[in-house]
């Protein structure tokens, strides 16, 4: 088996109410709604109000927007780690909601922000859990079981492709951040998902560690066709990694394209509440997001 | 190599196969010991001859053999599994509250099984075959109630954060380490010295059908625990990453959290509180062969079987013809444990 088998376009079972040109696309999300808890009475704190886009296969999209406006719940909907509480939502044509967790595991990896490890599994064993979606055998001997040389090869591999063959006896709890990262990068990867979903992939990285994990982000995307789905804070990374930018404001989706039609002085503005400069990026052309060089004191005061 | 630290069937075997063999070889050594001396020829030779012949009466096997049979090797036996069972409860609570200081004895669910059984005792459920399959339920119903009283207490926005749940075990333990003694105080003064023995943690030998039905009991709560082993590896990484694996976490923590509060309660009725065997041994376990639960549970059975065996026989040669409780031996030696994890390796699990 390869890390990227053909995907799943054949195992058709349609979600309702989505068009069937749907093996194109990664996800269809409509109408989609979500909140936590409800504060009192009746009353409910939406997260996300009626999200409506779609992900194209084999694309890299980048989740954007201000603290709270509901990026990681998306991503996390988007991995069914959380149950959206309206909306349907299709995995290459297929109902989400009705796919089995372990099906949804087999084709969708996801990465969260922060992944401390408490107890020290090496990275060749961190990456191996990797395979679990994958058991073969009875169920009642899922709990237990073996990984198959198979297994250990596509580990392997996912440690290739991210650089951390060498280190695959030491224990994650020794590993600096970057490391880490990778090693659950590796991880997601020896899932041989079609979608990868990344949250805030190089919070806390220096930046030669940015770099190296937005470069095999991009290189995955090329070798292996994955779609990736990531968030971030950072509007210049996003901007410079991603085909589109989905910019979200207060649970609801502002705008969705590629990065020179999203990262916009106005677009900025009517989502952050601040102004900022932007210009073009020297080499690729893409738009880049600096700080004003002074805060002007009087829009400050004015917006307070 | 990268596949040297893969875990495969193999590997397996060659760690567990010696485990099971020293396991035998320190208790038959254990056995020798009391306030007879039994040398280990005499052991082989008697346990033998009970083997072919099928009897334990003392025209047959003599004193010794009565000593041995009746008294010593049922007492072995129990704090083997009593051990095992312990030191397999602290490896999946750890791994489930993604804490390596989590232990039955800390957390408070040994006193809660204690003070329900206690309950139990001054009711008048006495110490026949029957009671020792009905005390653990009490056990367990106490251990429960405590497992999720400390749960509640400590999470918040659905973490454990390492203070909050350590404090939410002392302030339980304070409770019904109180509630335990009123209920003493009330005891007849001849029950009350029993229960107060029990309670520090003693190992009494049990009759053989009530240690088999406490074997049964506990041997397949361990079979279940080790079946959700791969579980619990992928736990120990989050439990959102691990349902984004495929996992059905509320059904494995479920399982676990049952079958760890039913060990205890079983454990903690027949020999009351035995501290940090939980805690030591899992922690020394990972050090020497890793933390995958596949391997680090059977090995924590085997090791903290022997650990609790060795500490039972201090216990009751130290000061003969006096016995120590059990359960002080291993508080004073995995109290300062404790407290070495908690001053000089905290930034490993804070």
């Amino acid at each position: 088996m390869s890390l990227f088998p053909e995907n799943a376009h054949s195992m058709i079972d349609k979600a309702p109410g989505l068009d069937a040109v749907a093996s194109r696309r990664a996800y269809q999300v409509r109408a989609l709604r979500f909140h936590y808890h409800p504060l009192s009475r009746g009353d409910v704190n939406w997260v996300l109000v009626g999200l409506t886009f779609e992900v194209e296969a084999g694309e890299i999209l980048g989740i954007v927007g201000p603290n709270g406006s509901g990026k990681t719940s998306l991503l996390k909907l988007l991995a069914k780690v959380l149950r959206p509480h309206a909306g349907a939502m299709a995995l290459f044509g297929r109902d989400l909601g009705t796919m089995p967790q372990i099906e949804v595991a087999r084709t969708v990896a996801f990465v969260p922000q922060e992944s401390p490890q408490v107890f020290p599994f090496t990275v060749m064993e961190t990456v191996l859990m990797g395979r679990y979606p994958h058991h073969h055998g009875a169920k009642w001997s899922a709990g237990f079981g073996w990984e198959s040389a198979e297994d250990v090869l596509i580990a392997e591999q996912a440690m290739q492709s991210t650089d951390l063959t060498h280190l695959a006896g030491r224990s994650v709890m020794d590993l600096s951040g970057g490391e880490r990262q990778r090693c659950m990068i590796a991880r997601a990867l020896a899932q041989a998902p079609q979608v990868l979903l990344l949250d805030e992939p190089t919070a806390f990285l220096d930046l030669q560690h940015q770099i190296e994990i937005c470069a095999i982000v991009r290189r995955l995307k090329e070798e292996r066709g994955l779609t990736v789905v990531l968030v971030s804070h950072d509007l210049n990374l996003a901007s410079q990694y991603c085909d589109r930018i989905l910019m979200l404001k207060a649970g609801t989706l502002f705008r969705l394209g590629p990065p020179h039609e999203v990262i916009g002085v106005d677009v900025l503005r009517a989502v952050y509440g601040c102004d900022v400069l932007i210009d073009r990026h020297p080499e690729s052309g893409v738009p880049r997001v600096t700080m004003p060089s002074y805060i002007s004191t009087m829009n400050v005061r004015d917006r307070l | 190599m990268a596949s040297g630290s893969v875990l495969t069937a193999r590997r397996w075997s060659v760690v567990m196969a010696p485990l099971v063999v020293m396991s035998v070889t320190l208790s038959l050594i254990c056995l020798q010991f009391g306030t007879q001396w039994i040398g280990l020829s005499q052991i082989i030779d008697i346990l033998g001859q009970v083997l072919r012949e099928e009897t334990v009466e003392s025209e047959h096997i003599g004193t010794i053999g009565v000593i041995l049979i009746q008294v010593r090797l049922p007492r072995v036996l129990l704090g083997f599994l009593v051990g095992a069972c312990l030191a397999s409860v602290g490896v999946v609570l750890q791994a489930l509250l993604r804490n390596p200081l989590a232990d039955p004895y800390v957390l408070g669910v040994s006193s809660g099984a204690a003070l329900s059984v206690a309950l139990a005792i001054l009711l008048g459920v006495g110490t026949t075959v029957v009671a020792f399959s009905v005390l653990p339920l009490f056990g367990f119903a106490g251990g429960m109630l405590s497992l999720v009283v400390v749960y509640r207490m400590a999470v918040s926005y659905g973490r454990l954060p390492i203070h909050a749940l350590l404090l939410a075990g002392v302030i339980l333990n304070a409770i019904f380490s109180a509630m335990i003694m009123f209920v003493t105080s009330i005891m007849e003064p001849n029950r009350s010295v029993g229960t107060m023995t029990w309670l520090m943690g003693t190992l009494t030998a049990p009759s053989y059908p009530a240690f088999a039905v406490l074997a049964c009991y506990l041997l397949g709560g361990l079979f279940l625990l080790l079946r959700q082993a791969r579980r619990l590896n992928v736990l120990t990484l989050g439990e959102e990453s691990a349902r984004s694996l495929g996992i059905d976490t509320e059904h494995v923590k479920r399982v676990v959290y049952v079958l760890s509060a039913l060990i205890t309660g079983a454990v903690v009725s027949v020999s009351g509180m035995i501290g940090f065997v939980g805690m030591v041994i899992p922690h020394a376990v990972r050090f020497l062969l890793g933390a995958d639960h596949r391997l680090l549970l059977p090995a924590s059975a085997c090791i903290g079987g022997m650990y609790l065996v060795s500490a039972d026989t201090l216990a009751r040669t130290l000061l003969t013809p006096t016995e120590i409780p059990v359960g002080i031996v291993t508080a004073l030696a995995g109290g300062p444990f404790f407290i070495y994890l908690l001053v000089w390796r905290k930034d490993r699990f804070a």
